[in-house]
């Protein structure tokens, strides 16, 4: 292990953002785990001032510090709300890189993220592989949310009720696609993200099909991987720039107008995370890539012209939609994809209370902290459940996951969307 | 350092969950919002029920453990900041709200409720909570009574003491104190709630706290009235209060503010005005329409440039939005900021503002002037970066500049933040050495181990 001392010294690079934190506590009001637990050290406030400690020399164990960081799960409410501007998640993440450094990544991390996760056809040769398999090793609860359940005990999926793995990922589907712009002159590049492509295909699938009605081309280069959120926030800087690296490879030198996701947390990351995070040689790429780079949603209304709500139809299908926190508190986007709901006249848009409130996913954290994830998840289930609804739609297939394993645990019939699919069922069925 | 057996007792009394020792557990509650010095307390508890409250209290006063009693930690004086080796009760897990009475217009809660919660539930049955302190959306009922919290709307309808029909609290031994009553009248007994309210955590542990509510006004009206001499302004203040006309809120703004404000939001405000009030009055709907008229009156009569009056509810939101953001606006212009809360009489808000801007030319710093000014209570808001060793000076000289000032004119240290750590040192220029020391022996007589929160509110004449 180093030397604690270099440890501070690299800590001080976060100190010009550590003292925006003027500690007034309004992160108390907003932070999903607080509301749980109470403890300070799960709040942002807390949090910010164990890494000012850590600098400081007021602490000496890093490990108790990461422990904590880690008890986060990245959904950005607290600077949302943050009256003096503090940028937490950019801090966060620099520090648990830092942390990673210095005290090495957890064994079982490092295999996934340096063999897997690093090398996108090694990736999706292991989850084909997978996919086989599977239904030895699962059976399915509730047909209505899609989910199954593990057959034997298991550590790894514990109680969980998950949606399987797609019997054919998408990139079977379409290894790749170079289409010319069509009657709306515009073309997009298509990153399609590792959920959507190996457990929701038909999220991409929605997804082109609306490109198409709108006279849109699509470029997507073949062998797309992941995003890197799941290294970078688990401190691995390495696997996370070779996987930026590998995809401004991909895509910055291709023609298009716009690089489109369907998956919030991708489009989050390579928006905002990307160019503040990537190596200092890729920056620039990064920034050109992040700035056209948009929410599928998003540019289906602002770019392509999406017609909205025609006629607000009243007696549709009752849907509610949940704000994923990388769309809304992180990208702002928050009208569009309800825009896209409303143009399916087979629907009625009734909003939950709180659509705003972290579902509480988190990625890793969900696998770490199951527990307080599923209470977290379990409001977020009660105000779906009450608005009666048959639908709840989403923007984010890892909100699309823990949303789907709270309302199949409850019992619930109501089958979990991402709006994009709602969207082009509008104009599949005429 | 604490022994093992006595951590054990604490977990055994107190639970096991709800005890924390570990070093980075114990920074997470060495701070409040106040810019001081942070103090690691050797041991944090976080009881989820009066019983395990009490135990709590019983066993720092039995092994002479220093106890400061944390809601939400969003104090601006320093009150919340632990001793060496003392302990922090965290209160946030006794958050039932006990009872709402909607018949007889009271409620009473456990002290970890947050105001704004309270608020909205009172809100739900037609009833109202007024004291809206700034950190109302996380702060803590008990903290607000600890420290006799304000806000905005303490011109009309009083701060958190006018609020407080009974508390129920734990004396240094774990002993259950009970004061005041669920009735509109009480004379019975001393009034050891009025001793309470404010005290800080320096002489009994709430457990819980029963509060007036009183009918939500029916009609109320914003405006906005743009000066462009900031003298004209406060003396608008001054001459809608001399009126007898009462607001429910009376805001200033100076132009330094009214810039952040607008580089902040963009919410249309006038960048070149020297000087705005925010005024809302309410009430019985002619009432409003009488006071909103004169009020309108003596602004132009006092010379102010325009007057926008909120047509509707989305236009009354915007003004309030405006003077909500104040602070988050001055809080992104630099790291460290010190929010004053020095208050005066009515009648002197125009010589405390010029007072101000003159500090802020002589220390050479940036100060921006907002806040309560139809309470008298102003909120000059330094602006520095706390690791400046050379500015941090003038930063002190000018605090101390700013009490002199307050006081010339027979005001307060502190209108509603406290007396805390960093005002204790004054304490005595406002009041007297008999007037400590008299607080001391009550002190003393009830704390003999002074176990409660020592160091605050009197500590520095002893």
């Amino acid at each position: 292990m180093a030397d604690i001392g270099e440890l501070r010294r690299l800590m001080r690079q976060l100190e010009d953002q550590l003292v925006v934190c003027m500690r007034c506590g309004m992160c108390q009001a907003v932070c999903p785990v607080f509301a749980q637990t109470g403890r300070e050290a799960d709040v942002a406030r807390g949090k910010l001032v164990l890494l000012d400690g850590l600098m400081q020399a007021m602490l000496d164990d890093p490990r108790s510090v990461r422990e904590r960081l880690q008890r986060c799960l990245l959904c950005g409410s607290c600077a949302a709300n943050c009256p003096s501007g503090v940028n937490v998640l950019d801090i966060f993440l620099k520090a648990r890189a830092i942390l990673a450094g210095y005290l090495g990544l957890p064994p079982v991390k490092k295999a996934i993220f340096r063999r897997l996760l690093a090398h996108p056809r090694m990736l999706d040769r292991v989850v084909e592989f997978g996919a086989v398999f599977q239904k030895l090793f699962t059976r399915p609860v509730n047909e209505i949310v899609g989910t199954s359940c593990a057959r034997f005990a298991s550590p790894l999926l514990a109680d969980r009720h998950f949606r399987t793995l797609a019997a054919v990922p998408f990139h079977r589907r379409h290894p790749s696609l170079d289409t010319p712009a069509g009657w709306s002159g515009l073309k997009v590049g298509f990153f399609v993200g590792c959920l959507v492509d190996k457990i929701f295909p038909n999220v991409a699938e929605a997804a082109l099909r609306a490109l198409e009605h709108h006279g849109v081309g699509v470029f997507l280069p073949e062998g797309q991987g992941c995003c890197g959120i799941p290294a970078v926030s688990s401190g691995d800087t390495r696997t996370f720039n070779d996987l930026v690296r590998y995809h401004l490879d991909k895509f910055d030198a291709a023609d298009f107008d716009v690089l489109v996701t369907s998956c919030a947390t991708c489009t989050s990351t390579i928006k905002k995370i990307w160019p503040s995070l990537c190596e200092e040689d890729l920056r620039a790429r990064a920034q050109t890539l992040a700035a056209r780079t948009m929410d599928i949603a998003q540019f289906l209304v602002q770019r392509a012209g999406s017609e909205t709500a025609t006629s607000r139809s009243a007696n549709g299908r009752i849907i509610t939609f949940h704000d994923s926190c990388h769309l809304k508190k992180s990208l702002g986007v928050f009208s569009e994809p309800r825009d896209l709901i409303r143009a399916n006249a087979g629907y009625t848009l009734r909003e939950m209370a709180a659509a705003d409130d972290c579902c509480g996913m988190g990625g890793s954290f969900n696998l770490e902290h199951y527990g307080l994830s599923g209470r977290i998840g379990r409001l977020k289930r009660d105000h779906i459940a009450a608005t009666g609804c048959e639908v709840v739609a989403t923007g984010c297939p890892a909100c699309m996951l823990q949303i789907a394993d709270m309302l199949s645990q409850a019992g619930d019939r109501i089958a979990v969307k991402h709006p994009v699919e709602i969207y082009a069922e509008s104009f599949s069925a005429r | 350092m604490l022994s093992q057996a006595l951590i054990r007792e604490f977990k055994t009394r107190v639970g096991e969950d709800a005890v924390f020792t570990d070093p980075a557990d114990l920074l997470t509650y060495s701070y409040d919002a106040a810019p001081l010095q942070q103090v690691q307390p050797a041991l944090v508890v976080r009881p989820a029920a009066s019983e395990s409250l009490r135990q709590a209290v019983r066993l720092c006063n039995q092994n002479g453990l220093a106890l400061t009693v944390r809601g939400a930690g969003t104090n601006l004086s320093g009150g919340t900041v632990p001793l060496p080796g003392g302990v922090v009760i965290v209160t946030n897990a006794l958050n039932r709200i006990l009872e709402i009475n909607s018949e007889d217009m009271y409620a009473v809660v456990e002290p970890g409720v947050v105001t704004a919660k309270f608020a909205a539930a009172a809100q739900a049955q037609g009833l109202f909570y007024p004291p809206d302190p700034g950190s109302q959306a996380v702060s803590t009922l008990g903290g607000n009574v600890a420290e006799n919290a304000g806000g905005l709307r303490g011109l009309k309808y009083g701060v958190t003491r006018d609020y407080v029909m009974g508390l129920q609290f734990f004396d240094v031994d774990g002993e259950l104190i009970k004061t005041g009553a669920r009735t509109v009248k009480c004379a019975t007994g001393y009034n050891l709630a009025g001793l309470l309210v404010g005290s800080e955590g320096t002489l009994g542990v709430f457990s819980q706290i029963t509060l007036k509510l009183i009918p939500l006004p029916a009609a109320q009206r914003a405006m906005m009235a743009v000066f462009d001499h900031a003298d004209r302004a406060s003396e608008t203040v001054s001459a809608i209060i001399a009126g007898h006309i009462v607001p429910a809120t009376l805001e200033f703004m100076d132009n330094f503010t009214i810039r952040a404000v607008e580089d902040y939001s963009h919410a249309g405000l006038p960048v070149d005005a020297a000087a705005l009030l925010l005024i809302e009055v309410d009430g019985h709907p002619a009432q409003v329409q009488e006071d909103a008229d004169r009020v309108e009156a003596l602004c132009r009569q006092h010379g102010a440039v325009s007057i926008r009056v909120a047509r509707d509810s989305a236009e009354r939101t915007k003004v309030w939005e405006a003077r909500r953001s104040a602070l988050s606006a001055l809080a992104k212009l630099k790291p460290t900021l010190v929010l004053e809360d020095a208050t005066v009489p009515r009648s002197k808000i125009p010589a405390m503002v010029k007072a101000v801007s003159e500090i802020s030319r002589e220390y050479r710093l940036s100060i921006g002037t907002f806040g309560h000014a139809g309470d008298g209570n102003l909120h000059p808001t330094i602006l520095t970066d706390k690791r400046d060793k050379a500015e941090w000076e003038r930063v002190e000289q000018a605090i101390a500049a700013i009490f002199d000032r307050a006081l010339a004119l027979g005001g307060t240290l502190s209108g509603e933040h406290g007396t805390g750590i960093a005002k204790a040192c004054f304490l005595e220029k406002e009041t007297s050495p008999a007037t400590i020391l008299y607080s001391q022996r009550i002190k003393k007589a009830l704390d003999p181990n002074n176990i409660l929160n020592p160091g605050k509110i009197i500590a520095a004449a002893s």
